[in-house]
């Protein structure tokens, strides 16, 4: 299949991608920002701030209205975005790409439309890594039905189970939702073989790539998902805008969502008929600067190629990994086979709380807590861990301070 | 603890000590009254739903006054040290004077004019410049105002996460 030689991405030339990114330039705390926080959020380029600036200062009207002219331009900026997360998800179609303000919303929507031909006694299938915007919509979704979530268990080294969550998908499974990557561990999970199975009984299948898109490439129509969510804010875009792909076929089946303006075709007391996809999901005026800034974030990505972009993370990850073995009391959440952009652990005797604390002391941002999988943390029986994410832009040079950090952390409460 | 200790460490240490005074770092490492009541006169656990911390806090009264204070707690350095000087500090006071002191401590955080914190607990003041250990400060007394409040098990939870 590959005929043509495997290109070898080429390193990084992390100095120059760094004056991208004008908030990594500053002082925190007297010394220079290390931002090992990406799981959490990245940070955005000048190219998106600029996209947004400029459609602020020059194109901003209502999109799908006006018959003037700013209102075609900021159309056609906006339907391009749309256009630029199809390539970016290889969707067959630009009816398939639906913005939302985020991958928690993508979800909702997927839970509160299909609510409606769900019924007691009916399953949907998620593993115990899920970020709580992949339980906590099934849940609800669960009480309003009478379905019931089944639970596909993880294992020490914090992988999916996969023969023990294949074995809860049945006949009665109606949907599974799986994380394409986990954002408390950094797993990769195996979502293909997932959803094979899921189509084999004839479940749908929903993958939350909130934690991927940024660092693994992803082809929705090779993946053979019904529905892949996403959010902008974790692939270097603006916050306030996420992205659910569903297949047409499946998009079709469904109810609208919320009700309003843009989702109609007409309105009348007498009644009132839907607009065709994937306006039908978005009522009312969308967050028109942030799908541009996406858009300009895709962009971005695709110009400086995540391939390099996976290689340089791995080699961060593969030198955090290295430095912070020797680190006294370190315990490691996991030790999945397949891992991208994060470490997480905990030092023995020192709550997580307190190591973020003194990190932030020495400018070292990173996330302590439960990191939204509180299941995850139950499973590992920790309150929380520290957790280091990387992006495009971290240096060895940061994960060295960071493992200086810690060390300091480990003199401060040592006992 | 002696300088020895501290390896290779040469710039910038300490860090972070307005936050982890000594005696903060001393009584998370050696907390104070760090035992369950069996037969506690009032009972109260503390949660807090951002961090997962837990305090629980047994009293002793006799005539009025806090005879015993006890704790457990599994929580950040914060937590742990304000709890273990939250019983040194409410140990002997009358439930009057103990509520008053809960309530100050916790006033401190918002208006520190307004509520000067006790000597004893001056260490703590350094949780003000970061806002978001706060509440890691104030459970213990959150839960000491509702152990004192009663019922004799109570419940105190913080403010849920923003």
């Amino acid at each position: 299949m590959n005929a043509s030689p495997r290109a070898i991405p080429g390193p990084l030339d992390v100095g120059r991608l760094r004056q991208d990114f004008p908030i990594l330039d500053q002082q925190v705390n007297g010394a220079p920002l290390a931002y090992l926080d990406n799981a959490a959020s990245t940070q955005r380029p000048l190219a998106v701030l600029d996209a947004m600036d400029h459609y602020y200062r020059h194109d901003h009207a209502n999109v799908h209205r006006g018959v003037h002219t700013l209102s075609h331009r900021a159309t056609d900026r906006y339907e391009h975005a749309r256009e630029l997360v199809r390539g970016f998800l290889n969707a067959a179609s630009i009816r398939e790409v639906i913005f939302t303000r985020g991958t928690t919303e993508a979800i909702n929507l997927v839970a509160y439309t299909l609510g409606q031909r769900l019924k007691a006694g009916d399953e949907i299938v998620v593993s115990e890594l899920e970020h709580h915007s992949n339980i906590v919509p099934w849940q609800m979704l669960c009480e309003r039905t009478g379905a019931v979530l089944r639970v596909g268990p993880i294992t020490d080294r914090g992988e999916i189970d996969v023969e023990a969550m294949l074995a809860l998908i049945t006949p009665a499974t109606r949907l599974v939702g799986v994380a394409h990557v986990s954002n408390a561990l950094g797993t990769v999970n195996p979502v293909a073989e997932i959803i094979a199975a899921a189509r084999r009984h004839g479940a749908l299948t929903l993958v939350d790539g909130a934690q991927a898109a940024a660092h693994v490439p992803v082809d929705v129509r090779a993946l053979g998902c019904d529905f892949y969510a996403l959010s902008g804010h974790k692939l270097h875009g603006p916050t306030g805008i996420g992205v659910l792909y569903g297949r047409e076929s499946v998009l079709e089946t469904l109810p609208p969502f919320q009700g309003g303006g843009d989702m109609i075709a007409t309105v009348s007391f007498r009644g009132t008929t839907y607009n065709e996809l994937p306006y039908r999901f978005e009522a009312g005026t969308p967050a028109i600067a942030e799908a541009i800034g996406l858009g300009a974030a895709i962009e971005y990505l695709g110009r400086v190629g995540l391939p390099a972009i996976a290689a340089h993370e791995e080699a961060l990850v593969d030198h955090a990994l290295a430095r912070l073995r020797d680190l006294p009391g370190i315990r490691f959440l996991g030790n999945p086979r397949q891992r991208v952009g994060l470490v997480s652990f905990n030092i023995d005797g020192i709550h997580p709380h307190d190591v973020g604390t003194v990190l932030d002391q020495r400018g070292v941002a990173v996330r302590a807590g439960h990191h939204c999988a509180m299941p995850v943390m139950e499973r590992f029986g920790v309150p929380g861990s520290v957790r280091a994410s990387f992006a495009l832009y971290n240096t060895r040079d940061e994960v060295d301070r960071l493992v200086e950090a810690l060390q300091l952390a480990v003199r401060m409460f040592a006992p | 603890m002696s300088q020895g200790d501290r390896g290779g460490a040469t710039t910038a240490e300490p860090v972070a000590l307005d936050l982890y005074q000594q005696i903060v770092l001393e009584h998370s490492r050696r907390p104070q009254n760090f035992r369950r009541l069996d037969t506690p006169d009032r009972r109260a656990e503390g949660h807090n739903r951002l961090c997962g911390d837990k305090v629980t806090l047994y009293l002793r009264l006799a005539g009025g006054l806090l005879a015993e204070v006890t704790f457990e707690a599994a929580g950040c350095a914060i937590c742990l040290a304000s709890a273990s000087l939250l019983t040194e500090t409410a140990a002997g006071l009358s439930v009057g004077t103990a509520e008053r002191l809960a309530a100050g401590v916790i006033g401190h955080f918002d208006d520190p004019a307004a509520h000067a914190l006790p000597p004893a607990l001056a260490a703590l003041d350094g949780v003000r410049a970061y806002p978001s250990r706060i509440r890691c400060a104030t459970l213990p007394w959150q839960t000491l105002r509702q152990a004192l409040a009663g019922p004799a098990d109570a419940i105190a939870t913080t403010e849920p996460a923003e």
